[in-house]
């Protein structure tokens, strides 16, 4: 447990000793500022029902930030101590790979929450200036932070898996990329070509992150949702960590 | 117990896709030795160093330190050695006191311990006026101490070096086989180099390796010994020709012989004795039962380097060590 909460801490450091993480959350900033806009914007159009985090969320800015910052904060966890060597130093301490995987792992997403944090800040803005306290009500937001950090788990747990797969750290960002985009497009219906049955529109219905959103926007909190992420996640983290034991089979 | 090897290695063979980096190595270290891994580059020592720091696992074969299998007990193993890779690997982000806590915390110590000890092996390795420095920011000799104080710092009782001193300057070479000498004194260190006189200097047990071979396991002094006592014994006498020649024809020691003219009326005479012995004495014996003059008598002193240019040879290969 130590070496898990030693490792935590080192992974969580390595954001702040560098520009990386200060440039990450920078430009996390930026965007949230422009849906901030954006919303701002709409809200002096005309009154709307929809809570302010349903509004957020349905602009692209959301899905923007998730795709683009979780392979930049992830492709450093395994390939970048590949590259320099210290993986192995890593390795040859009596630390079990579990425990290395789901440090990198927890290290990730806590960074990934704090640059998601100014968000409750542009919420609280809008709530001082509206004077509307139902536009910012404690089980909508919960819900819309409920879920960032799932989608965020899942979307790191990719971004380690991508990672731990290469010594580069391009590669894995690339990997990790693509793969986190395959995953949002499923979520695109008008995308696809119309779904040949009712089973397979099911199935699409079922793993649509953005719908999925839509939910945890609204407050809801559907247990199928997440079950599907927590599964999901821990489906990436368990191949990760077959990446990691994997050194050993050779 | 503390007769036990601490090392044992039995028919340790790893192969990599198509080739073998590692042909069943078959050795045992003994706690409180110094040994050094000698051979070429792609000898196989950072593989079977690798294999005992649990990093990878042999093909077949098994090792055990500390009477704990590298493969099935690895965490046991891990607690017991100090590993540093080759090239070192640092993070070079982090302050050097700040790396070493972090090290010794994931080694598994307490909080007051890990403090303690990290300010024990920061003063054994002479970094204690460069703890707060970022260690990125530090020279390559100062980066191979924050190696060796992490290798030591959960005082393990089995230190793994690969190539301790490679890339160093002279000076820092010195210093961290000064180092390594002082470290070995309750220890045992097994290190890995191709730079022969390092072995002769920190090494008092030497494993001679050549494409994943051993060729020769001694004692350093010991391998010296039997390199000298075989070795030549050169006699620069003033004498007729045929007498020599006679004379060492007779000698039943003298395996092989050679006189060439030196000047004047000396001739040079290179005798290469049976195994084992060492001509002087009887040289000098025959001068003067003989009434030769002697104007020079003396051994070449083979160094590791003959030792190892010896038993690397390809012909040598077969017979083995």
């Amino acid at each position: 447990m130590q070496a898990y909460f030693t490792l935590v801490r080192r992974e969580l450091g390595t954001f702040f000793v560098s520009m990386t993480g200060y440039a990450i959350i920078a430009s996390v900033l930026l965007l949230l500022g422009f849906s901030f806009y954006d919303m701002i914007y709409k809200l002096n159009g005309g009154a709307s029902d929809a809570p302010l985090t349903e509004m957020f969320f349905s602009t692209f800015y959301f899905w923007l930030i998730l795709l683009l910052t979780a392979p930049v904060i992830t492709m450093r966890s395994f390939a970048f101590e590949k590259m320099s060597g210290t993986y192995e130093t890593l390795m040859t301490t009596p630390v079990g790979d579990w425990q290395v995987v789901l440090a990198k792992f927890t290290g990730t997403l806590l960074f990934y929450i704090l640059t998601w944090l100014p968000l409750l800040a542009c919420i609280a803005v809008v709530r001082y200036f509206a004077r509307e306290p139902t536009i910012f009500d404690l089980s909508t937001t919960g819900g819309a932070f409920l879920g960032i950090v799932l989608i965020g788990s899942l979307y790191m747990s990719l971004g380690c898996f991508a990672s731990a797969l290469t010594r580069s750290q391009i590669i894995a960002a690339m990997n990790s990329f693509v793969l986190g985009l395959g995953l949002f497009l499923l979520s695109l219906r008008q995308l696809m070509p119309a779904p040949p049955s009712d089973w397979v529109a099911q199935a699409f219905a079922y793993i649509s992150l953005s719908a999925h959103m839509e939910d945890f926007a609204r407050g809801f909190i559907d247990t199928r949702h997440v079950v599907f992420y927590l599964s999901l996640t821990a489906f990436f983290l368990f191949l990760t960590l077959k990446v990691v034991e994997s050194r050993r089979w050779k | 117990m503390s007769d036990d090897p601490i090392i044992e290695v039995r028919n340790l063979t790893k192969r990599y896709a198509g080739n073998t980096a590692v042909d069943d190595l078959t050795f045992s270290v003994g706690r409180g030795e110094i040994v050094g891994f000698l051979g070429p580059n792609g000898a196989g020592k950072s593989t079977t160093m690798r294999i005992l720091g649990c990093y990878m696992p042999a093909t077949s074969g098994t090792a055990r330190v500390a009477g704990f299998d590298v493969f099935t007990e690895a965490d046991e193993v891990r607690q017991r050695i100090g590993y540093m890779p080759e090239s070192n690997p640092l993070h070079l982000d982090m302050r050097v006191r700040e790396y070493l806590k972090f090290r010794a915390r994931l080694k598994g110590l307490g909080f007051r311990r890990s403090r303690l000890r990290v300010n024990l092996v920061m003063q054994q390795t002479g970094l204690t006026d460069v703890s707060r420095k970022i260690i990125g920011h530090l020279s390559k000799g100062y980066r191979q101490r924050v190696g060796l104080a992490d290798a030591l710092v959960h005082e393990p009782e089995l230190i793994i070096l690969d190539e301790p001193t490679i890339g160093l300057d002279p000076h820092q070479v010195r210093s961290v086989r000064q180092l390594i000498k002082d470290l070995a004194r309750h220890r045992t260190v097994l290190l890995s180099t191709h730079i022969l006189s390092e072995v002769e200097m920190t090494c008092n047990r030497v494993l001679i390796l050549n494409q994943g071979r051993i060729l020769a396991d001694d004692k350093t002094a010991h391998l010296q010994n039997i390199m000298s006592n075989g070795s030549q014994v050169v006699a620069e006498i003033a004498a007729p020709a045929a007498e020599l020649r006679a004379c060492w024809e007779q000698t039943g020691e003298i395996e092989y012989f050679n006189i060439a003219p030196a000047e004047g009326e000396y001739y040079r005479c290179s005798l290469t004795p049976r195994a084992g012995l060492d001509l002087r004495p009887l040289v000098f014996e025959q001068v003067r039962l003989r009434g030769w003059t002697l104007r020079e008598l003396s051994r070449t002193q083979h160094s590791l380097e003959d030792i190892f240019v010896h038993v690397t040879r390809p012909d040598r290969e077969e017979e083995g060590s």
